[in-house]
């Protein structure tokens, strides 16, 4: 990648005082934490303006950055062990970068030459958003993985943990949650409902979504509300209504009602992916295939249903996750014989606040990045074996 | 040939027994019971269910964790004509609220429970404590509270008005989400006689009163809804005094080792025990009715207390009272209902709060959106 604008170093003012802000922003956060916020912003403004300006008077970059990184490390080990020295070596780091990005206007770098100085600072506004944005999406599932890891049975950061002394970190809960009967049972009725109400929704839904590409079926805008409509109607009002005819014809309380129950909730997604990617499906194959002696069975699996797997793959993903979450409906239709994980997750949470629940959240974090990034993988495979996309 | 015989009658035996208990006076082989969940359903798990079980082969007890729900889920099953509950674990409260309802049975207490083993009959051993004719008391809990004992510097609280007191103690205090006990120690600080407590209540000027005196220390109050919430705040130090049950406070400090303790002044008794819904078929009804007469005697309710710091319904089981199942202390001291604690204590006024529930709540409610 190749610079597009020549850059130099430029007047070491602004980047002092933007170093200074970035350095209020933080020792504002330490000071709070100190319950000192005025003194934090003050130390933090000074302390890394006189750093951003030693810096720009050194000839060498390498020299100063390092300088300052072997510095902080002293200061920050000296300041609160090793905790203090792990959060000093990586403000060093950030801001021997800042420090030189901006002063030697690398912030250039990579925009075209002809940008106004607004242009260039709305630009890396916009990055700073998303950054935003992000952060508060991620942070709160970050947090809980190191709790999950906590000695006590409380949601709190002891202050072992936070001077990262191993006896302040334990397993025991990844143990309870394998050992403890009741999550186990939770696991395996988990693993035994949605992978069910996944096959039957797929099925349907696929199905549905084919009638209903077709251009003759009468009614066609009402049927497909009345099957969306698990998705729009508030869940506890479904939940409810399932219950009372459940009870009647003898499905509450069965495996089978759950999974009926929970391929309802996942119909709707499976239709409106495969009716997407029908839109793209040219209806002359199957004519042609018809022309050429296929039965309509054959042609669906050997034409149509290769062409729009990637969408019956990923309402299938879809019903899967719906079922694997969901608590509401299984709490009415289900009883104690199928315990969900969420519903164990539920009571656990209301009856006493014990760590497990983090550890089980940590693992199911880990189970959906897998199987996200595994279809995504394999989605993008069979893209590139079609050559849809180019690489 | 000799181990061959005694395996035969071995197995002839065995199962010889399992079929006689299987049918045994037609009593259905599998139950369903619903309690709290936790460390309060692993003490009844211990202490009646196992024992129960280990009498009665080829009976399935099947435990349930619904009992916060029980009031809603019963009329469902109700409704729909599908009652899959044997036994309900519930609150005073809504046992009574549910017997009103006509869906609990009622209980005829001395025919059908045990009598106590020093020769009472079974009302004389519960005594006031059958506040309802389809109520089986089971246990005395209290509503009390924890302080941090590293945050109140060199004057540990004594009294319950410590909680409306910001000077001594600053910081924040957590207490439950609703109007019930919280009203009663306000006004009990406000210079209310406990005697009249509910002759204030009752009235429009007494129940301002009390919420006058609550809002003298609303911005430092948290609120919480579940049992477990006061335990993490006071893990936290996010509080300096709370109230909750007394078995969470007993699992905090001698369970966990957190740095609390307990103030026992102006407790509030109430009473968990069982309900049996209306409707069962016969043969799971008598099921019920067998398990509930072991399950509810004297030894039973005692060596409930082995596991769990809830005092026993009964008051022929109270000299039984031994040692904690795990941690091997006395448990008697941490009885809510052990002298030294009960000094000074407020049972939980039923009849009142079912005549003016709706009215205080709504006030209470409308008190905290302001």
């Amino acid at each position: 990648m190749g610079a597009l604008t020549p850059v130099k170093r430029a007047n070491p003012i602004f980047c002092v005082s933007v170093v200074a802000l970035f350095g209020a922003v933080i020792g504002l956060f330490f000071g709070i934490a100190q319950n000192q916020g005025l003194l934090g912003l003050i130390f933090g403004t000074f302390l890394s303006g006189a750093v951003a300006y030693g810096c720009t008077r050194m000839k060498k970059e390498k020299t100063a950055r390092w300088g300052l990184v072997i510095v902080s490390t002293l200061f920050g080990f000296y300041w609160n062990g090793f905790t203090g020295l792990i959060i000093s070596v990586i403000l060093a780091f950030l801001f021997g970068w800042l420090i030189f990005w901006l002063f030697e206007s690398r912030y250039r770098m990579r925009l075209a030459s002809y940008l106004t100085p607004i242009q260039v600072l709305w630009h890396y506004t916009f990055l700073v958003i998303c950054g935003f944005v992000f952060f508060f999406l991620i942070t709160p599932i970050i947090v809980v993985m190191p709790l999950s890891f906590n000695a006590q049975d409380f949601f709190t950061f002891t202050p072992e943990m936070l001077q990262l002394q191993p006896e302040g970190y334990s397993l025991k809960h990844y143990k309870d949650f394998f050992i403890s009967d009741d999550w186990r049972q939770a696991l395996r009725n988990s693993f035994l409902i949605a992978p069910m109400a996944t096959v039957l929704s797929v099925g349907f839904g696929t199905l549905a979504a084919i009638g209903l590409s077709q251009p003759h079926v009468p009614a066609k805008r009402i049927i497909t509300a009345i099957l969306i409509s698990p998705m729009i109607v508030p869940l506890i009002i479904s939940a409810a209504g399932m219950y009372f005819f459940y009870s009647r014809v003898g499905l509450q309380g069965t495996y089978w009602g759950v999974v009926l129950a929970h391929a309802a909730l996942g119909i709707p997604f499976v239709i409106i992916t495969v009716t997407a990617t029908l839109v793209g499906f040219d209806q002359s194959l199957t004519r042609a295939a018809a022309s050429m002696g296929a039965s309509p069975v054959i042609t669906f699996f050997r034409v149509q249903m290769p062409l729009i797997l990637p969408g019956v793959i990923s309402g299938g993903l879809f019903a899967f996750i719906t079922s694997f979450d969901e608590v509401v409906v299984v709490l009415f239709v289900g009883s104690v014989g199928q315990q969900t994980l969420p519903w164990q997750m539920f009571t656990g949470l209301r009856e006493q606040i014990s760590p497990t629940i983090l550890a089980v959240a940590t693992i199911l974090v880990i189970i959906s990045i897998l199987l996200l990034s595994t279809v995504e993988m394999l989605r993008r495979r069979s893209e590139r074996l079609r050559g849809m996309t180019p690489g | 040939m000799k181990f061959t015989i005694t395996f035969l009658v071995s197995s002839a035996l065995s199962l010889a027994g399992s079929i006689g208990f299987a049918n045994e006076e037609g009593m259905a082989d599998s139950m369903t019971v619903v309690s709290w969940g936790g460390a309060y359903q692993k003490s009844q798990q211990r202490a009646y269910s196992e024992p129960y079980a280990a009498k009665h082969d080829g009976l399935t007890v099947i435990w349930d964790e619904s009992s916060a729900e029980a009031v809603a889920k019963l009329r469902a099953m109700n409704e729909a004509g599908n009652v899959t509950w044997d036994l309900v674990d519930a609150v005073a409260a809504d046992a009574i609220r549910l017997c009103d309802e006509g869906l609990a049975m009622e209980i005829n207490h001395d025919e059908m429970l045990a009598p106590g083993d020093d020769g009472s009959t079974a009302t004389e051993d519960f005594g006031d404590l059958l506040v309802s004719d389809c109520f089986i008391p089971q246990i005395v809990y209290s509503t009390t509270f924890g302080y941090r004992t590293d945050l109140v510097g060199n004057t540990p609280p004594e009294n319950v008005c410590a909680i409306f007191d910001l000077e001594t103690y600053p910081g924040k205090r957590s207490l439950e989400k609703r109007p019930v006990n919280n009203m009663e120690w306000a006004l009990l600080c406000d210079g209310v006689e406990k005697d009249n407590l509910y002759d204030v209540l009752a009235t429009e000027e007494g129940q301002n009163q009390a919420l006058a005196k609550l809002d003298t220390i609303k911005d430092n109050v948290v609120w919480w809804s579940a049992g477990a919430d006061t335990p993490q705040l006071l893990a936290d130090g996010e509080v300096v005094i709370g109230s909750t049950y007394n078995g969470r406070l007993f699992s905090v400090i001698e369970e966990q080792g957190q740095p609390v303790s307990m103030l026992w002044d102006a407790q509030v008794f109430d009473l968990d025990g069982w309900i049996i819904p209306t409707g069962l078929p016969e043969d799971r009804r008598a099921r019920v009715v067998d398990f509930l007469r072991f399950a509810t005697d004297t030894q039973r309710l005692a060596d409930q207390a082995k596991f769990i710091s809830y005092g026993p319904a009964r008051a022929s089981s109270a000299p039984l009272i031994g040692k904690h199942a795990d941690l091997g202390i006395e448990m008697a001291p941490h009885m809510p209902t052990d002298p030294a604690n009960a000094k000074n204590t407020i049972l939980f006024n039923y009849e009142f709060w079912a005549d003016y529930r709706d009215d205080i709540d709504a006030k209470f409610q409308a008190w905290l959106a302001r």
